[in-house]
């Protein structure tokens, strides 16, 4: 009940004008928790990086820049030490010290965390001094920072005085503390939240960073989940709200041209593909009896070739998409632009490589898709739908939302399927080894969790085995090489990067990220 | 058939130019869904027809237009005639029997009840409760998971349309069977029924020759209104992902793609499947309305 | 009386327990809650601890008397979605959807019985045939795209109603209201409207062909032909006795409304029951869904219910037994 007041007074503080600059946003999410190590979604993250910090940051450009740690280096290979930022306070008034960073990692270590990947190499976490810490690792873990910068730090004290010390787990009776409430050292304290209604963010006037004077001068944010894209797009014309994450995109040209609004377009860290079954050996869901097409190479290049990417561009994307024959696009560290290309659109060529398989009538297939998770998704499958049904495979388009979408693609019960994969770490690895590492279903196995078209090639293990310990040179040339091997072997068919344009009223900005998180920290409202 | 057109009924239909405008126009609707195979201009079920290049063109009669695409097409390439044309047919085709399948449970159901009253009147009417008790969406949402489950994958999507008017149908009979247990609670007590039981009449004769005809009013109402419910309702499915294929879309899944539309000027998307299905409607329920007063012995 | 009441709670009862069952079983096939919660990044092996945790690896029907018996309770555990209990979470909404709810059910009687009464006595008035007309394309619209269309105009076009939200809500005890601020009743016109108009249509076309059917009765004529004012027919006579079909339609739309409030809260964003519905839905948030399931099906016995005793008020001889 306090929250409501507290919402309304923070409605008339910003209606009585005054210092206070506020941002209305929406997008079509709402955070489903508050808990900073419970669920590795984008919807958690656009909120909560706004109340915790990290020990490293990601800077404008996604590079990595010092936050709550002034200093980081390798002391020996596989002990790193991070020199922590004096004086900073959490919200609810604890000091920051090297104590919460070995609780928060191992925090984000606990089975009930999603954010195990980001920490698997970790085997200990050793205080040296208050501002001082030792992380040591289980192997030579070259990107360490990279992975660290996705992890949020927690108040020790407050989480065990609040019974919180683990993340959130849904085998408990009760709502755990953090579900609803936090207590970070950012930028913005949580001033109030009605969970799918509204969620109100006040300025931290005690944060580290407002001294740095390239930081923003936002006071209040509010957000407000609409799921309609009709109406986000009616909120944002009729300014009840200034800020939308996720305008839908046949929208986009009325945007641009309405008054006092503008689009920010950019690319985003995701690539869409379509992986196909390469190990069944019979297809599922086809007229063919006894094999698996799609098991045969020149099947996969033919379905490659019969895809009229700059006609999805075009037409189903309203260009905002970058067409790609990668697994990753350039911001991710291991990108080699001479490994991005795609097999050129070539109908006739299909036609042919498909008799040469011994399939001049062509097959059916069954095309799985998600409609309510990637940009477009489902007009995408219908184009590729379409595209291949012209050069004689039949396709039949299976669209779901996404709950049950993944529940059958995790069963591997599919022939193809489309996926869009983010990259977090902004480092090649994390997409090889989900994508493309053979399988491992024992208990402990975490290669090729998203392999369900369950490619497996020994030559793409031992390059994927080279990435995770090498650096430099070495580890840049077994990428390239995974890249090549990926190119000639097409277990997946590349789309393209997905772009994210964000609308807002003219009198803000938002730095545009492609990571698709705005960083409110850095928004100026004039 | 020739007392077909000495009948009253036919004589009140020549009377109403209104209701015979309807029926011309309801007929026209029908003919050219059925047809559609024949006359529409493209196929738009065929996906390997589809030019990508060639979506969102608008009307041919404007500025940008294609004189391919009489009505422009849509954001596949589909022409929007066609799609219209076919969308139809599975509109009504959906509606139809859905409503039919409806009907004749529900006012049996209702008959049944309200007629013989006790034990069967609860025990039917517990079940009308229980079904009501869930959104008609929830119950074809109930109904595609079960054959989800039963039968294999490849014989649900043959099956995908029978699956939606067996939903529908059966999430929309209580409503007939409550209001016809209603007046069929009125009707018992009433001097013809008693007459006729008094002359010996059969339960079920007087039940099927006498109670029927005068329970039909609201009937009537509700069955038109219904197949109007019914082919939103599928929509309202197609919407949820249990509906027929989006390859092969239906005037209501022509419409929900279309309301992704309104606000980028793509306007023609989303009017002219609107329009074609208010036509639609309108005739079916303006015939409707005529028929129930025609029926009404005491509206003569 | 009382009899009668205790006859049909003790019917309700098995109506509760095959709701339960059924709303149970049909989550079966809805999707698979683990992907959701497990995100991006796991192992085999955190995948098979958490379908351990839920109890998702147990035999079909263990799982279903454990969620019975907690129901039972007023136990449906932790929202998976949200890691709230189900029960503070429908509290929380089911202010709104109850308020939405019962102003589209007030605008369709309100509004519709006396279109319909109109439409009845006047039937070849011009204006009726504007309401007929004007109610038929009312039922060939689909709610979603009306809501839309309603927002395009108040909203964007002319800027007078909100596009969305419930606007201030103020704590009348455990209630949220909308009804105290300006802001809130403003922003329950447009969803209470888009909801209201379906049923406004069916209630004004069913009292318009009970208007007709009962002018007819020889009882009319008879009050006509002892002089009585047309106030008095029209209105005594003949609006009371279109009412049984009226109050178990407009009785059984209730639960309608609130069951399509699905479709208007999802265009509205109104934050009730049934955008938690479909964002569970969405999620594969099984206790959620459970626990709203049911509650809809206790707002349907308890309406059943007041209708029938209605019916024994308004109709006496429902009330003589054979």
């Amino acid at each position: 009940m306090r929250s409501f007041w507290l919402a309304a007074l923070a409605v008339a503080l910003f209606l009585s004008g005054a210092e206070a600059r506020s941002i209305r946003w929406a997008a079509s999410g709402d955070p489903n928790t508050m808990d900073p190590h419970s669920q590795n979604v984008g919807t958690v993250t656009m909120v909560l990086q706004q109340i915790y910090d990290p020990l490293i940051a990601r800077s404008r450009s996604l590079g990595l820049e010092p936050a709550l740690a002034t200093a980081w280096e390798q002391l020996e290979p596989m002990r790193w030490r991070f020199t922590l930022r004096p004086g900073v306070r959490f919200h609810e008034g604890e000091a920051f010290t090297a104590d919460d960073v070995v609780f928060s990692i191992a925090r984000a270590q606990a089975p009930s965390s999603n954010f195990g990947t980001f920490v698997d190499t970790i085997t200990r976490v050793e205080p040296v001094d208050a501002l001082t810490v030792d992380i040591i690792t289980r192997i030579i873990d070259p990107i360490l920072p990279n992975k660290i910068a996705s992890i949020f730090m927690m108040s020790r004290a407050w989480s065990e005085r609040n019974n919180a010390a683990r993340p959130q787990n849904t085998r408990n009776r009760e709502e755990t503390h953090t579900v609803r409430n936090v207590n970070g050292t950012g930028a913005f304290r949580l001033t109030s939240r009605e969970p799918d209604v509204r969620t109100v963010l006040t300025r931290n006037t005690d944060w580290w960073g407002w001294a740095n004077p390239n930081n923003g001068n936002v006071t209040e944010i509010i957000f407000r989940p609409i799921a309609s894209d009709a109406t986000r797009v009616a909120a944002l014309m009729s300014n009840e709200i200034d800020f939308v994450l996720d305008p839908p995109l046949q929208d986009l040209q009325r945007l641009r041209t309405a008054p006092g609004l503008r689009v920010l377009e950019g690319p985003e860290v995701r690539t869409i593909f379509i992986a196909m079954d390469v190990a069944r050996d019979e297809l599922l869901y086809s007229d063919v009896r006894g094999r698996n097409p799609l098991r045969d190479l020149r099947v996969r290049q033919a379905l490659y070739h019969a895809i009229d990417i700059a006609a999805i561009q075009r037409v189903t994307m309203r260009g905002q998409s970058v067409p790609t024959g990668a697994l990753f696009p350039e911001q991710v560290q291991g990108y080699d632009p001479a490994q991005d290309q795609r097999l050129p659109y070539d109908p006739a060529r299909a036609r042919a490589l498909l008799a040469e398989a011994g399939y001049p009538q062509g097959f059916a297939l069954t095309l799985d898709c998600p409609n309510n998770r990637y940009i477009n998704d489902e007009q995408i499958c219908q184009a590729v739908a379409a595209m291949w049904a012209r050069v004689g495979v039949r396709t039949a388009l299976k669209s779901q939302p996404l709950a049950p979408f993944f529940a059958q693609i995790q069963r591997a019960d599919t022939s193809a399927y489309l996926l869009g994969w983010g990259v977090p770490t902004l480092d090649a690895l994390y997409s090889f080894q989900s994508l493309l590492s053979t399988r491992d279903v024992s208990n402990n196995g975490d290669g090729g969790t998203w392999n369900y078209g369950r490619y497996s090639s020994p030559a793409m293990d031992a390059l994927i085995e080279r990435m995770k310990t090498q650096s430099g040179p070495a580890r840049q040339a077994a990428i390239s090489e995974a890249l090549r091997l990926y190119r000639e072997d097409v277990p997946q068919i590349p789309l393209h990067h997905q772009m994210i344009p964000w609308a807002m009223r003219s009198n803000i900005q938002i730095p545009h990220m492609a990571n698709n998180q705005p960083y409110f920290r850095w928004a100026v409202v004039q | 058939m020739r007392a077909f057109f000495d009948s009253d009924i036919w004589f009140s239909f020549t009377r109403s130019w209104l209701t015979m405008g309807s029926a011309i126009v309801a007929f026209i609707c029908i003919a050219g869904a059925v047809a559609a195979p024949w006359l529409a201009p493209h196929n738009p079920f065929d996906l390997a027809s589809l030019q990508l290049m060639d979506a969102f063109k608008p009307p041919s009669w404007t500025m940008e237009g294609d004189p391919l695409y009489p009505l422009g097409t849509d954001d596949q390439g589909r022409d929007m005639l066609s799609a219209i044309m076919y969308g139809a047919r599975v509109s009504l085709l959906v509606g139809f029997s859905a409503t039919i399948f409806a009907t004749c449970l529900g006012v049996s159901v209702g008959l049944l009840a309200g007629y013989l009253g006790g034990t069967v009147d609860a025990v039917l009417m517990r079940i009308a409760d229980i079904q009501l008790t869930f959104p008609s969406i929830l119950v074809a949402l109930l109904i595609d998971g079960i054959v989800r489950a039963a039968v294999p994958r490849e014989v649900h999507d043959q099956i995908a349309l029978f699956v939606v008017i067996l939903a529908i149908g059966v999430s929309e009979w209580p409503k007939f069977a409550r209001t016809v247990r209603g007046s069929t609670l009125v009707e018992r007590n009433k001097e013809y029924v008693l007459a006729a039981r008094v002359i010996g009449l059969g339960r079920f004769k007087i039940m099927v020759q006498h109670v029927l005809p005068n329970v039909l009013g609201p009937v009537l109402v509700i069955g038109t209104l219904n197949l109007a419910l019914a082919i939103l309702a599928e929509a309202t499915l197609s919407f949820l992902g249990v509906g027929v294929p989006p390859t092969q879309p239906s005037l209501g899944t022509l419409i929900r793609i279309g309301n992704d539309f309104l606000f980028s000027g793509e306007w023609w998307i989303t009017i002219f499947p609107g329009v074609a299905l208010i036509i639609m409607v309108l005739s079916v329920n303006l015939l409707g309305d005529w028929l129930r007063d025609a029926l009404n012995p005491k509206l003569r | 009386m009382f009899a009668f009441i205790i006859s049909r709670i003790l019917q309700a009862l098995p109506v509760m327990l095959v709701v339960s069952f059924i709303s149970f079983a049909m989550f079966a096939y809805v999707g698979d809650p683990v992907s959701i919660m497990l995100g991006q990044d796991f192992t085999e092996a955190q995948r098979t601890e958490l379908v351990a945790s839920l109890g998702l690896d147990k035999p079909f029907f263990v799982q279903f008397l454990t969620f019975l018996g907690n129901a039972v309770q007023g136990e449906f555990g932790l929202s998976y979605r949200l890691s709230r209990p189900v029960a503070e979470l429908i509290g929380e909404r089911a202010p709104a959807t109850l308020e939405l709810a019962l102003c589209a059910a007030f605008i369709a009687m309100a509004v519709g019985v006396p279109m319909g009464v109109y439409t009845g006595l006047y039937r070849n008035s011009w204006l009726s045939r504007f309401f007929l007309t004007f109610s038929l394309i009312g039922v060939s619209l689909p709610t979603f795209l009306i809501g839309i269309l309603l927002i395009l105009t108040f909203a964007v076009w002319l800027g007078w109603l909100p596009s969305f939200g419930r606007g201030d809500v103020r704590p009348l005890g455990f209630w949220a209201t909308g009804f105290t601020t300006w802001s809130g009743v403003k922003a329950l016109i447009l969803p209470a409207v888009t909801l209201g108009l379906f049923q406004l249509t069916l209630i004004m076309r069913l009292v318009r062909a009970e208007m007709l059917e009962v002018m007819r009765t020889d009882y009319i004529k008879f009050a006509r032909a002892r002089g009585l004012s047309n106030r008095a027919i029209n209105f005594g006579h003949a609006l009371k006795n279109t009412l049984v079909p009226v109050i178990t339609i407009a009785g059984l739309q209730l639960g309608a409304i609130i069951a399509f409030a699905i479709v208007t809260e999802t265009v509205f964003q109104w934050p009730g029951m049934g955008l938690l519905f479909i964002q569970s839905v969405g999620a594969a948030d099984i206790p959620v869904m459970a626990a709203y399931l049911m509650l809809i099906a206790l707002v349907f016995v308890v309406i059943n219910l007041i209708v029938d005793l209605l019916y024994y008020a308004v109709d006496p001889r429902l009330r003589t037994r054979r």
